[in-house]
């Protein structure tokens, strides 16, 4: 028998309660939550999908850990340790372990889509990029979407700021089209701006819980602020912009 | 507000606890080593070209002779240790130099993350409480200045030619080539600060992360995707570069001090 501890409730309050159950050989959390649905509370609320961590629905806080439950195993867990299971803190609960992730695709809304220039297609009229160009931005197509680095990242969870900062999820969706060849959107000022870039201390708490293993910091963030640097805080390239009229050294 | 409010069960702590711990440790003996305006040079007194220097007290501004353990004043760049300098503060000439590599490592992305959560607790750790700042700004007010990091990149590549110098000079001994441990010592140093720095953000915006297109308009590879990429590759060791860098500057300059004050036997070649 193991025990868990899953929060039960919604918006107005709610408090953990204790299940035990059987458990058996290379099960994981997900697999742990249904058969306390199945046997003891019919009526528990979780999200899921393709129990494949591949749809990003599953996302909870297990033993105060952002994770997937479908891809986080039970032996990971001690014998005799209790398996604490709480939804995601940043959002807004709607019962037990679903939270109303809908402020992200608010975000989304917020990017201007790519932009390529028509003049740029070959006679087929196809668009054509050499792979070592786009090798960056495929790291960041592996995002699914499951919100972990949303919902750790301190700015939206601690320091209530979801008003300045649009969140390490939509960072890389942002360094995506940034960084993309074929984009001709001067996005820099937007991403300083209206997203947020400087609030993001590069405390790497992103990049630490991706269950995709994207370098949300290192290789989106970083990139992006050092950009931003280019365009609004190097003295010697705002002194040559304004002596040589150039956009770019 | 509780600081450290969790519900981990991990031990969370033990990671922001060994690197405040650690760097603490290195600010406490370079502040002490860099006051103490001794003992920072070795050449077993053979004088001519050639000998062991404390990379914290390169490169030797003014040199003052008349400290044990100082370098001959041909080292000096700008001779004599200037009358004007005020007595209360140690005419050491690490004072002069120390703000160059410490700026670089004070505002290096990495130590800005190791700090931010150590010291400033902004946060401690993932997912749990650190201090709650009402009006939580990031790096866009008080913090603005670590845009200018690049600046100090230039400062330390300046060094990394230097130190590289000084590794030169700690194969001779009065002109005589040799080898040392302090030789070895002092010519990892500066490897070791060129994989942190090669390997530095700023350095891989600016070798070619900057571009959109590395291939653009010919279709083929330019040199910058090259160097990119080798920037990439070092900078994904970034913290590790980090800590032995600044773990073997400051052995370093142990090791020139406890050989110049005769504590220990430089063992080498050269015989004396
Ligand atoms: S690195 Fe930046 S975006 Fe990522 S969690 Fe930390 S503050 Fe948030
Ligand atoms: S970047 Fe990683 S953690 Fe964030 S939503 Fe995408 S897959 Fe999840
Ligand atoms: S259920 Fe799809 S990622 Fe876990
Ligand atoms: S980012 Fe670490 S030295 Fe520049």
């Amino acid at each position: 028998m193991r025990n868990f501890r899953i929060f039960r409730g919604d918006k107005s309050g709610g408090k953990m309660l204790d299940y035990q159950i059987e458990v058996d050989k290379g099960m994981v959390v997900l697999d742990a939550i249904h058969r306390i649905q199945t046997e003891q509370a019919n009526d528990l609320a979780v999200r899921w999908n393709c129990k494949a961590g591949k749809c990003g629905s599953c996302s909870v806080e297990i033993n105060g850990i952002p994770k997937l439950s479908c891809m986080t195993r039970m032996n990971e867990y001690g014998p005799e340790e209790t398996v604490s299971i709480r939804p995601l803190k940043t959002f807004p609960i709607m019962k037990d372990l679903v939270t109303d992730v809908l402020w992200n695709y608010e975000q989304n809304k917020k990017i201007v889509p790519f932009t390529p220039d028509p003049n740029l297609k070959n006679k087929n009229g196809d668009y054509v990029m050499m792979q070592e160009d786009i090798d960056r931005i495929q790291e960041f197509r592996k995002c699914i979407e499951c919100f972990l680095c949303q919902n750790v990242c301190h700015i939206l969870r601690d320091q209530g700021k979801k008003d300045k900062f649009v969140g390490p999820r939509f960072m890389i969706q942002l360094a995506g089209l940034e960084m993309h060849p074929l984009d001709t959107q001067d996005r820099i000022p937007a991403i300083k701006e209206k997203f947020g870039s400087g609030m993001c201390n590069i405390t790497r708490c992103c990049t630490d819980v991706c269950p995709e293993h994207i370098q949300i910091t290192d290789n989106a963030i970083i990139p992006l602020k050092e950009r931003v640097v280019d365009r609004f805080y190097d003295p010697v390239i705002w002194l040559w912009r304004k002596l040589f009229r150039r956009k770019s050294v | 507000m509780i600081i450290g409010k969790t519900n981990r069960t991990d031990n969370w702590w033990f990671e922001p606890l060994w690197t405040g711990i650690g760097f603490f440790a290195f600010v406490i003996y370079t502040t002490w080593a860099m006051l103490q305006a001794n003992y920072y040079w070795w050449d077993a007194g053979a004088n001519g070209f050639g000998g062991y220097l404390s990379p914290f007290y390169s490169p030797l501004i003014f040199i003052n002779p008349l400290a044990q353990g100082s370098a001959p004043m041909d080292h000096s760049w700008f001779g004599f240790w200037p009358e004007w300098w005020p007595s209360l503060i140690p005419a050491s000439p690490a004072i002069l130099i120390l703000a160059g590599p410490l700026s670089f490592r004070m505002t290096c992305y990495y130590y800005r993350k190791f700090y931010y959560r150590a010291y400033f607790m902004s946060p401690v750790a993932c997912a749990v409480k650190g201090v709650s700042q009402k009006h939580y700004k990031g790096e866009t007010a008080l913090l603005i200045f670590q845009n200018l990091h690049r600046y100090t990149l230039y400062i330390a590549l300046g060094f990394v030619v230097i130190l590289s110098y000084d590794a030169i000079l700690g194969f001779f001994r009065n002109g005589q080539l040799g080898i040392g441990v302090g030789s070895i010592i002092l010519l990892i140093n500066p490897i070791l600060l060129a994989g942190y720095a090669f390997g530095c953000h700023a350095f891989r915006h600016l070798s070619g992360g900057k571009l959109d297109c590395f291939s653009c308009p010919s279709g083929k590879q330019k040199i910058r995707y090259k160097l990119w990429k080798g920037v990439s590759w070092l900078n994904g060791e970034h913290m590790l570069w980090a800590w032995a860098s600044m773990i073997w500057v400051a052995f370093a300059d142990i090791y020139v001090r406890m050989v110049a004050m005769g504590n220990w036997t430089d063992f080498n070649t050269w015989g004396y």
